[in-house]
């Protein structure tokens, strides 16, 4: 076999391992209800959770509790299936985390009540754009 | 008035420079395929054309820019990027800020590059001009606006407030036009904000150059010849590209609060792809000037850079990243013109350079392992897995878009911990090219067989053993995995540094780009990996609050609570909140906050007290940006204070909430990074119920948990603010409120007017009390204070030491360097060849 041959072989295995562990260590976006599953049958690994934040009629968020150490705080996040589910994130309460149109969590449960948040991704399309006119100078 | 002309005007250029692109490149296919005879003339006419083209796409800019200056918030675009109170240059900021400003950039640096491109180059102008042609009237489509039906081309930054927005306002008044924008994100306020976006798509619009070369030289057939006048534009490039991406990461390192520089966010892993392949296309094309191999690679490589920009772009702007990014950048419906616009270069790449394939040369001799030819192979080879490694994952979302376009149902997510799982591929990655440099180096440079190699290596390789012990030992590295990233390092930095030496001694400096480049690169792998690997938390939080002992323990507690003026230990430094700061226009120096009161007008204050020679009471001083609030966080060590950080913070309402900087000290072997993750909010303090002290002058007692000194009250003559009359009585009582090592001096006043009682309260923020004087009892000799409490002020900070990090900025300094002589000697190699005639 020419020494070409063995390096494209060569290369091609790292490829595929490349691949295979891309695939492995991905994780999934996931309702609450199948997170839960997931739980109960002993996968611990981390999967996104797609929702938005629970607000009342006047579309102010509810649920929202910073801690008393002011270092974590739990919410509410209302998942696309509409299951509620109350959400541990132990950090302070991220810059427009009150304003995100929808919230990405990564996590798992540890046990059934609560739902560990790693990581917390804020979707504000209102970041780099302005959607509405405010009514501040109207 | 609306001001419609500026806008009107502005849309007319684009519309003007999205046709002259399409007449320019028409006309220059028509220079390339006149004969010589006719040449002249269609030059000519393909050269005006162009012209008008730069002209209106620099008018483009220009008119956006006005909009912007002139504050016209009539026009959505400076309603929704900028305001009244931003100083020029964050202006600029706001030009790029929406997508629309940031398409106009690249289409501006495209046409400064295509005018130096047809001032520099003879033979190439038509082939080359006509890819860059089409590459801006794709570009200015997406600025188009244009709507047709249900088509929609383009999004225009013209578009007055009205029509982008429902609100009722304008069905009441048409005209009506807001009296400030909404600002830029506080988060760009920064100066390189200001250049990294330039810098960034100046490296974008770059890798356009070699790409264009490479057409051109697929179809005159001259399919070796495009490489010198495209490798130094190609390193050019790739230094442009590097220095916008080591920006961008500084600016997160300063700005952001994510505690590093490299967060391996799909937007950062986007334009990271692209540099790594542009890098590797850089060797394969020097590869090819010595020898005569790799030219197929080069191709390759090439188009893939070139292709895979567009893909950044695409992945950036579509809003197929939405669930998966921080940036999150909104899609603007401009995700199927993006395709089109990737999939059109990428189709006709593929088509020229299969049509030439069995053209191309390419060498039947198998490259032996002693030539240099092989380990360039191997190093490029390193490169494109690497990106291939991190554009993979990266593209997730897009596959999920994909899937469910074909009616699948795809719910695969990116790897939930994106640091670890990038950095287990790059490191080892990064090592093996650290090790191929120091190697590959010497086969550049002389002829090699195993005898030959064994002596060239073992010099360097013994060096850089001892230097690695040296390291390893002083720096504690015991993790075997660091010890090999150490070793690697070292080695790839003494090895070229030996070779940059044998290189200044016989010949010029010229010659040195590449070692020095390689240098750069095992400082930055050793910089980057002390400052990651050995990041070290030290706000450990140790309150022992926990929700739940069963799974918290296993959490990090990676902040602390910092009540003011109560000290905390944090590892070898014991840690004050000492209070708020502003910045004071012409004070070079913090001012503490307390002493300045708000008023009315915007960024103004007034001084309660004097501080040192800058200002007197009752002073106006100017604010830098009032919102903002510097909390003065100070180290002492064994007592003494060795320095203080004052990371910046600003309650955002527009923002929804907090916006944090950090601040760090910086140390010649260490970062301290520390920044405020959360804060007490005094505005509309929610006062507990009333507590009352009954008090003689001389007495101690506790408000709160404060030892208090009531140390007798004075009569007083005068008021001020106040004019006393005939037979007011005004008493003020001295009280001194301990807090830890400060103590305070509080004055609640007390006025009697015929009979009638006023009462003045002193309320300290800091300690989040209010105090009033409510009675005095002359028969018991008492006074009866009010207290009302709040909250004390607290900042919860976190803080990293990151070490070596300055090896890091300095490595890439250097590869920078590097760069710049390489680009020198590779431009100057082809102006001589050129210049002879001898460019084809």
């Amino acid at each position: 076999m020419k020494k070409g041959h063995l390096l494209g072989l060569g290369i091609i295995a790292i490829a595929i391992v490349i691949i295979m562990t891309s695939i492995g260590d991905a994780s999934s976006y996931e309702s609450f209800s199948t997170a839960k599953e997931l739980k109960q049958e002993g996968n611990e690994n981390a999967i996104h959770v797609v929702g938005q934040l629970k607000k009342d009629a006047n579309g102010e968020v509810t649920g929202l509790n910073v801690r008393e150490d002011k270092v974590s705080f739990t919410f509410v996040l209302v998942d696309n299936e509409g299951t509620e589910q109350e959400v541990f994130y132990n950090e302070p309460v991220p810059a427009d985390f009150t304003r995100s149109e929808s919230v990405v969590v990564i996590g798992s449960y540890k046990n059934d009540e609560i739902f560990i948040a790693d990581k917390i991704l804020m979707k504000c399309p209102s970041k780099y754009q302005e959607t509405d006119v405010q009514a501040a100078g109207m | 008035m609306i001001n419609t002309f500026i806008g009107n005007f502005g849309h007319l250029m684009t519309i003007v420079a999205f046709v002259t692109a399409l007449i320019t490149a028409y006309a220059y296919y028509q220079y390339f395929k006149a004969p010589e005879l006719e040449k002249a003339n269609w030059r000519r006419f393909s050269r005006i054309s162009f012209s008008l083209h730069a002209i209106s796409s620099v008018l483009i800019a220009v008119s956006l820019f006005e909009i912007i200056y002139n504050h016209r918030f009539e026009y959505f675009y400076a309603y929704s990027h900028s305001s009244k109170a931003l100083p020029v240059h964050y202006m600029i900021s706001s030009f790029w800020e929406g997508q629309e400003g940031a398409f106009i950039l690249w289409i501006f640096w495209n046409v400064v590059l295509g005018s130096i491109l047809i001032a520099t180059n003879k033979f190439w102008e038509a082939p080359v001009m006509i890819v860059f042609a089409l590459v801006q009237a794709f570009l200015v489509s997406m600025i188009l606006g244009v709507v047709i039906g249900d088509l929609k081309i383009g999004s225009t930054p013209f578009i007055l407030l009205r029509d982008a927005t429902q609100a009722p306002i304008f069905q009441m008044n048409p005209d009506f036009i807001p009296e400030d924008g909404t600002g830029l994100n506080p988060l760009l306020q920064n100066i390189w904000m200001v250049i990294h976006p330039p810098t960034l798509f100046l490296g974008y619009a770059s890798t356009l150059v070699p790409f264009a070369f490479l057409m051109g030289g697929l179809v005159t057939r001259k399919y070796s010849e495009w490489i010198r006048p495209a490798l130094p534009w190609a390193i050019f490039s790739a230094m442009i590209l590097g220095m916008g991406i080591i920006m961008g990461a500084y600016w997160a390192y300063v700005t952001l609060n994510f505690g590093g520089y490299w967060n391996w966010d799909p937007v950062e892993n986007a334009v990271y792809v692209p540099w790594l392949v542009l890098v590797a296309s850089i060797h394969t094309m020097i590869t090819f000037k010595k020898s005569a191999t790799a030219l197929k690679t080069s191709i390759v490589l090439v188009i893939s850079t070139f292709i895979l920009v567009l893909y950044a772009t695409f992945l950036v702007r579509s809003g197929v990243l939405g669930d998966s990014s921080v940036h999150s950048f909104t899609d603007l419906g401009l995700s199927g013109q993006l395709l089109i616009y990737m999939l059109f270069f990428l189709v006709v790449a593929i088509i020229l350079a299969v049509r030439a394939w069995r053209h191309i040369p390419s060498s039947e001799k198998e490259a032996s392992v002693y030539s240099r030819e092989f380990w360039i192979f191997i190093g490029a080879t390193t490169l494109g897995l690497m990106a291939f490694q991190v554009i993979l994952p990266t593209s997730i979302p897009a596959w999920n878009a994909l899937v469910e376009g074909f009616g699948g149902i795809s719910n695969m997510a990116p790897p939930a911990d994106q640091i670890e799982f990038y950095t287990k591929f790059q490191l080892w990655f990064a090592v093996v090219i650290a090790l191929l440099t120091a190697v590959g180096q010497f086969f550049w440079w002389q002829k090699m067989d195993k005898k030959a190699l064994k002596e060239a290596l073992l010099t360097p390789y013994i060096i850089s053993v001892l230097l690695s012990a040296a390291v390893i030992v002083l720096a504690k590295v015991y993790d075997w995995k660091y010890i090999i990233v150490v070793l690697a390092g070292t080695f790839t930095i003494t090895a070229n540094a030996v070779i940059l030496i044998r290189i200044l001694k016989k010949s010029t400096f010229k010659l040195a780009g590449g070692s020095l480049a390689h240098i750069g690169l095992g400082m930055v792998l050793i910089g980057v990996m002390f400052s990651s690997g050995y990041s070290d938390v030290i706000s450990i939080n140790m309150s022992g609050l926990t929700y739940s002992n069963s799974w918290e323990d296993e959490l990090n507690k990676e902040h602390v609570l910092l009540w003011i003026n109560k000290p905390i230990q944090m590892k070898d430094y014991t840690v004050i909140y000492r209070g708020r700061q502003k910045k004071v226009v012409g004070i070079p120096e913090y001012v503490p906050a307390r002493i300045l009161e708000e008023t009315d007008a915007v960024n103004k204050m007034i001084a309660l007290e004097g501080y040192k020679d800058y200002f007197q009471k009752g002073d106006e001083v100017d604010i830098v940006l009032e919102e903002n609030d510097y909390f003065r966080i100070e180290y002492y060590q064994n007592e003494v204070m060795k320095f203080s950080l004052s990371p910046m913070s600003q309650f955002n309402e527009g923002m929804g909430g907090l916006i944090s900087s950090p601040d760090s000290k910086i140390f010649i072997d260490k970062d301290l990074y520390t920044y405020v993750a959360a804060m007490n909010d005094p505005e509309d303090p929610d006062w507990k119920e009333d507590e009352l002290y009954e008090v003689a002058p001389g007495e101690q007692f506790h408000v709160a948990d404060y030892v208090t000194y009531f140390d007798g009250a004075d009569v007083l003559e005068e008021l001020d603010g106040y004019t006393l009359q005939e037979g007011d009585v005004a008493v003020r009582a001295n009280l001194r409120i301990l807090d830890y090592d400060v103590e305070k001096t509080l004055q609640p006043t007390f006025i009697i007017r015929n009979n009638q009682v006023g009462k003045l309260p002193v309320i300290d923020n800091e300690l989040g009390i209010k105090v009033s004087l409510e009675n005095i009892l002359p028969e018991e000799n008492k006074f009866v204070f009010k207290v009302n409490q709040y909250q004390k002020d607290y900042v919860v900070m976190k803080a990293i030491v990151k070490p070596y990090i300055n090896v890091l900025w300095m490595g890439t300094i250097i590869m920078l360097l590097g760069f710049t002589v390489a680009i020198y000697r590779r431009f100057d190699e082809f102006k001589k060849m050129r210049d002879k005639g001898l460019e084809a």
